[in-house]
């Protein structure tokens, strides 16, 4: 019994640790919509900041306490500098645009404060006055967790008084509820803007200096953090404060309990509540359906043509230079290509939902993960031979699209996108914890090509019939009715409806048609590999899809396909080049973001068209 | 911290010289190319002291003449943490960078990733630190060799130790991943082999990297176990040591953890270092050999720093490499590989030899008992194990691993 | 037979009674113009008879069907088009295209993945457009499109199936006056042409006088007049019901 009850203490200081970052994180999504990736990064510059200021000031309450605060407002600062100097210059572009602007700031981010503290980890010293543990019945309970318990509820309370008793939190409130009203609201917008997301950062950095005495600073604080934020925020409710500090509660104790059950669980448990809850509320705990986003008319995106000639020439030039250089490359070069081949296809599934579906995903590595499963689990104990894998891998994807799919196509935004990555998580733990099937994080070993296929160029011949084929024949079926379909969904729900269109079945059908695109992709890397490994289903994965697409521009058909050999190219030859390659590449995604704010095929498109005087 | 210095620099240095001095570079011929791969940016705090080490190794050797004349280079190359990088990057160490080994690897998948493209490329690869068992017995083959005392070892090291504590309720705290899983695994039927009397009442497996240290305690302390066998490491590992010791987990506990005295992993907790636990380790202040004291001045002066267990690691992964090449009469893969089985070298724990039977090292560790000295943890009554001891028998052995 | 068939209609919101007990019909070929003060229901009613809304009680008959509760696109299916008070178009397709889906859909062809749409059912598309007086803007994305010209591509939409019976919500709101009248009378043209029924809300008297053949007055839920516009427009209810605004004599 008594153990019980120290087991809630501890979810309930777990809870709200969590509560202080995800409170930060629900007021920027509320008000500006940026799914801001940084926002892990504000916290981890939090601890380290704080930990500088607190070893260098007195000890003593002064230097402490002084020491967080000090933190806080500076993050607050960096937040504010990352608000002006860049999102505000791309709040037009089109939607999770931001997402990569925020992710080459997480680059930079990595890079920079491993240049500065260093690779160690660092131990804080301990709160002054809070060193010690309490006695609860007859149980030891460090002073420190109770005053974090106490914490998040201020925090939350202050947060309240401020969006109720202010001017500047009615704003704040009446921007979250309603979107197009922050336009009507004039020149007080950009301040708003600004100001918010000083208010959250600081709440990130303030989230990471209190943890100063309770864990180690480290690296990975950034990435450690940031999904189970964004959980919360989504459990909760986007923009809701109560929601997000229930979910937060909820998850906590959860954890604390769950860990008494099934202690394997912690792998796995946050996805599974999201997953739960969003199956059951499509809109969070506590969130309200969004304004929709797309009214009617306004700011439609683009008529999808046939290509112009000299685009047509232009692919027929690159494909004609696939086929006919690579007999006269090294085999490295050729793995290279063959691997930016199923980035393409992986890119290109991904655009189908992203563009004309207009369905945001966050886990789409799910199913070049399960393509790769599919593909590996039949070589290994079915021996199967690999044109009956490359076969079996869209058709494992494509159930698995099905199926997940049913439940993500009815949610909307970020909760659907959100949803998508919950279910990926799931899969993703599946494969890292049923050792005895899919060898757990170590993997698939020896899944390479059959005989005839295992030198590299036949290999990347077979490759690029396959990824170049089903980019084509998904890029056809744009132009087809199934494709209009899908886009008259995302531009007029209403409209769909009232013409006869089902819009659920046509989006879980474009869903399910995207995850088995992509599982061939994923059957494809899984033999070009020879191994099969859980990451190929984690996040970083699909964060790298969502990059290429949005790179490449989401409103252009040939926009991931740009994006995928841009991405990837270029990472694969910044990290050959120099040890700082995750600097070069968050500065260089950061440039293109301001440079092109439409990704790169919108960018070409948009001057071809200026120059052409299209109508 | 001084950070390691990019392959950039050293091909630069290596270049002027060549430049400066044509006549000598020719005679030297052509650098030995060796490919590294490892995940620099996703452990840099294991992984920088490594490279360090490694640099310094290759000065040494070049310095002292180089293999049979010619100079070692290593192009170093970061995986970031996922082995289909890696094995992209070991594609391209091979076929672009014309490297005559690849070597690396830290964790446990990417090792594996890499010993089986070595294989299916027939390629030499010395995998300097991942533990996985699975590297060189369950999926094993002929051209990949482990230089460190693998998961197997290390456990079977500290239960040699546990087995003579006077206690029998046993919980496990491990990272929830296959290191973390198989270190368990071991613990456990090694310890029951030795003490049928213990039972196991509790384990918890935290997520790597993100554990809940708080509710993991609690949930600890709840099954009342007299003693803890603790697996994880780095971050995890402080984070469950304030709040073990604020909530008074360890008071009239045992706790034997793995690699805890690993300098990566002690130094950090700083004067909260826990006091008593039996740990694997390396006491690197404290070893004065005739092989490891110039070993730790060298990296002393190199660095100004001292060196970690990851410094031994990498450092001895270069001599090894070296011991290997001047023995070897060229350079062709096969040779290496078969020179490689049985090769003895004096590593700075020690001598060392690349098992033929499984081609795991004898690389040892040092076991011994944590204590707090000038408000630091440091290791004392330790004794170096030698790896060779704690491998299972050869028979066995050979039913562990595929036979070709 | 007549072609829509409403009896008893019922629907609240919380407490609010706002549609009680509305029962008319409309007869193929016949403009029927359902008016009344803001807030009256009109919008409640119209979206209980295309299935966007589900009645609490009464019901609905399409030719003698039973089409209560069925949602928007069965509805459709059975011969219902439908117009929107905010154009509802495809705004990143071609006014062209826009006609093309809804032809698409009606010949159930929207599954198909291989051939392209630019070559699927445009010569119809090109009629209705034609029929319309919009083929020279069939090339351009209904995006950019004036206001008044999406009025008449959503038109073309709702007849792309062949319609029995047309809903149109505030067909004319946000257009010229000129344009206002030139759209109703080719709905009516058409309308009488097909023999297809018409039900539209209108908030301009000029539109529902000169051109229904029949009105139906709303007034807080409840069906206060129905009747010939000379009727309607004599009955003192609706008078009382427009009082001071002078709306229902046609002046502005």
């Amino acid at each position: 019994m008594e153990n019980l009850v120290l087991q809630a203490l501890s979810g309930l200081a777990s809870a709200s640790s969590l509560f202080l970052v995800a409170s930060g994180l629900t007021v920027i999504f509320g008000v500006s919509r940026v799914v801001n990736f940084a926002h892990g990064s504000f916290y981890m510059l939090g601890a380290y900041l704080a930990y500088t200021l607190v070893t260098h000031l007195p000890r003593g309450h002064l230097g402490f306490w002084g020491g967080v605060i000090g933190a806080a407002v500076l993050v607050g600062l960096i937040g504010l500098a990352v608000e002006m100097l860049l999102l505000r210059r791309i709040y037009r572009a089109p939607e999770l645009f931001q997402l990569l602007a925020t992710f080459g700031v997480v680059l930079i981010v990595q890079e920079l404060t491993q240049m500065i503290w260093g690779a160690q980890d660092l131990l804080g010293p301990r709160a002054p006055g809070l060193r010690g543990s309490a006695e609860i019945l007859g149980l030891r309970f460090p002073l420190y967790e109770l005053f974090l318990i106490g914490v998040g509820p201020v925090v939350l309370g202050l947060l309240v008084l401020l969006f109720r008793r202010t001017r500047w939190g009615t704003l704040v409130r009446a921007a979250t509820q309603d979107r197009e009203m922050v336009g009507a609201l004039g020149v007080n917008q950009r301040m708003l803007f600004t100001s918010v997301f000083f208010l959250g950062s600081l709440l990130a950095g303030l989230g990471g200096a209190l943890q100063l005495p309770r864990e180690s600073v480290n690296l990975h604080m950034d990435l450690s953090i940031i999904t189970e934020a964004f959980v919360v925020v989504v459990v909760g409710g986007l923009g809701s404060l109560t929601g997000a500090a229930l979910a937060a509660l909820l998850i906590g104790e959860l954890h604390a309990f769950g860990i008494l059950i099934v202690p394997k669980i912690t792998l796995v448990l946050v996805f599974l509540v999201m997953a739960l809850v969003l199956v059951v509320r499509p809109h969070g705990l506590l969130g309200k359906p969004e304004a929709a986003a797309r009214g009617g008319q306004g700011s439609a995106e683009p008529v999808i043509g046939p290509a112009p000639a000299a685009l047509r020439w232009l692919a027929l030039a690159a494909l004609g230079l696939a086929v006919v250089v690579p007999p006269f490359l090294g085999d490295y070069a050729i793995s290279v290509l063959t691997e930016l081949a199923t980035a393409v296809l992986f890119a290109a599934s991904l655009h189908l939902i992203m563009g004309p579906g207009g369905m945001a995903s966050f886990g789409h590595a799910a199913y070049f993960g399960l393509g790769a499963y599919g593909a590996a689990l039949a070589a290994q104990w079915l021996g199967a031979p690999m044109l009956a894998g490359l076969a079996l891998a869209p058709l494992a994807a494509g159930v698995f699209g099905l199926v997940f799919g049913y439940f993500c196509v009815r949610l909307s935004g970020v909760y659907a996108a959100m949803l998508t990555l919950a279910f990926a998580q799931i899969a993703w733990s599946v494969a890292f914890q049923w050792v005895e099937v899919t060898g757990g994080d170590n993997g698939i070993l020896g899944v390479w090509p059959d005989a005839w296929a295992a030198p590299k160029l036949v290999f990347y011949y077979l490759a690029l019939a396959l990824c170049l084929g089903a980019t084509l024949l998904l890029r056809r079926v744009v132009h087809a009715p199934f494709g209009y379909a899908l886009r008259a969904q995302r531009d007029s729900a209403l409209r769909a409806e009232a013409i006869g269109i089902d819009a659920f079945r046509i989006r879980w059908l474009g869903f399910a048609l995207a995850a088995a695109a992509a599982g061939i992709a994923g059957g494809l890397f899984a033999y070009g590999k020879g191994s099969v490994f859980p990451t190929y289903m984690g996040i970083p994965r699909s964060v790298d899809a969502l990059l290429m697409v949005l790179l490449g521009g989401v409103q252009t058909l040939s926009g991931p396909i740009i994006g995928a050999l841009a991405f990837t190219g270029l990472q694969e030859q910044l990290v050959r080049l120099t040890d700082l390659w995750r600097l070069i590449l968050g500065a260089v995604i950061v440039l293109l973001v301001l440079f092109f704010p439409q990704g790169l095929a919108g960018a070409t498109r948009a001057r071809w068209e200026a120059r052409h005087g299209d109508a | 911290m001084e950070r390691a210095i990019g392959r950039r620099h050293i091909l630069a240095g290596a270049g002027m010289a060549a430049l400066a001095a044509p006549g000598i570079a020719r005679a030297q011929g052509e650098p030995i190319r060796i490919g590294e791969i490892n995940s620099y940016s996703a452990q840099p705090a294991f992984l920088q002291p490594y490279r360090n080490a490694w640099t310094l190794a290759q000065e040494q050797v070049n310095a002292a003449g180089g293999i049979n004349g010619r100079r070692i280079e290593t192009v170093f190359r970061d995986d970031a943490g996922r082995p289909e990088d890696a094995v992209r990057l070991a594609g391209e160490l091979v076929n672009a960078e014309k490297v005559t080994l690849l070597a690396g690897g830290f964790l446990s998948n990417v090792g594996l990733a890499l010993g089986d493209f070595a294989n299916q490329n027939k390629k030499l690869f010395v995998a300097s630190e991942p533990l996985t068992d699975a590297l060189v017995w369950s999926k094993g083959n002929r051209y990949t060799f482990r230089l460190r005392a693998s998961t197997y070892m290390q456990s079977a090291m500290l239960v040699e130790e546990a087995a003579k504590l006077p206690v029998k309720r046993w919980a496990t705290v491990a990272p929830n991943y296959e290191y973390g899983q198989s270190a368990v695994r071991w613990f456990k039927e090694l310890l029951g082999r030795a003490r049928p009397d213990v039972q196991f009442v509790a384990e918890q497996f935290p997520a790597l990297g993100r554990i809940d240290a708080g509710a993991t305690v609690q949930a600890l302390a709840a099954a009342n176990p007299e003693a803890i066998f603790n697996v994880t490491f780095g971050a995890d590992l402080t984070n469950f040591v304030r709040q073990g010791s604020t909530r008074g987990l360890f008071e009239r506990r045992r706790v034997v953890s793995l690699l805890t005295g690993e300098p990566e992993y002690l130094d950090p907790l700083g004067d909260e270092a826990p006091e008593g636990w039996i740990v694997t380790g390396y006491p690197w202040e404290q070893i004065d050999t005739p092989a490891h004291t110039p070993f730790r001045e060298a990296y002393r002066r190199r660095w100004n720093d001292y060196p970690r267990l990851g410094s031994v690691v990498g450092y001895d992964t270069v001599m090894a490499i070296a011991a290997l090449l001047k023995k070897s009469p060229s350079l062709e893969t096969e040779g290496l590989v078969d020179g490689m089985a049985g090769l003895q070298f004096q590593s700075v724990l020690g001598p060392v030899q690349f098992r033929a039977i499984d081609h795991q090292s004898t690389m040892g560790a040092f076991v011994g008992r944590t204590v707090l000295k000038n408000g630091k943890g440091a290791m004392a009554d330790w004794r170096y194990a030698d790896g060779k001891d704690y491998l299972p028998a050869d028979d066995v052995v050979r039913t562990l691993r595929p036979q070709a | 037979m007549a072609t829509l068939e409403v009896t008893g209609l019922e629907k609240s919101f919380g407490g609010v009674r706002a549609v009680q007990g509305v029962s008319f019909s409309v007869a193929p070929g016949e403009m029927l113009a359902l008016i009344g003060p803001n807030g009256a229901g009109k919008s409640t009613c119209f979206n209980m008879l295309n299935g966007q809304l589900r009645p609490d009680a009464g019901a609905v008959r399409l030719l003698g069907q039973d089409i209560t509760g069925l949602a928007p696109r069965q509805v459709w299916r059975l011969g219902v088009g439908r117009t929107f008070q905010i154009t509802a178009t495809f705004g990143s397709m071609t006014v062209l295209e826009n006609v093309q889906m809804a032809l698409l859909s009606h010949h159930r062809r929207l599954g198909g993945l291989w051939r392209p749409v630019a070559r699927m059912d445009a010569a119809p598309a090109r009629a209705l457009l034609e029929r319309l007086g919009m083929a020279d803007q069939a090339a351009r994305p209904c995006g950019i499109l004036a206001y008044g010209d999406l009025k008449r591509v959503e038109l073309a939409i709702a007849l792309a199936n062949e319609p029995k019976l047309l809903l149109m919500d505030e067909p004319t709101a946000g257009m010229a006056p000129q344009e206002r009248v030139s759209l109703m009378a080719l709905t009516a043209q058409i309308a009488r042409e097909s023999g297809i029924a018409v039900l539209f809300t209108e908030h301009d008297m000029d539109v529902v006088f000169s051109h229904a053949d029949r009105i139906l007055v709303l007034d807080r839920g409840r069906l206060i007049a129905k009747g010939a516009p000379a009727v309607v427009r004599a009955d003192p209810r609706v008078r009382e019901v427009y009082l001071g605004s002078g709306a229902v004599t046609g002046a502005h």
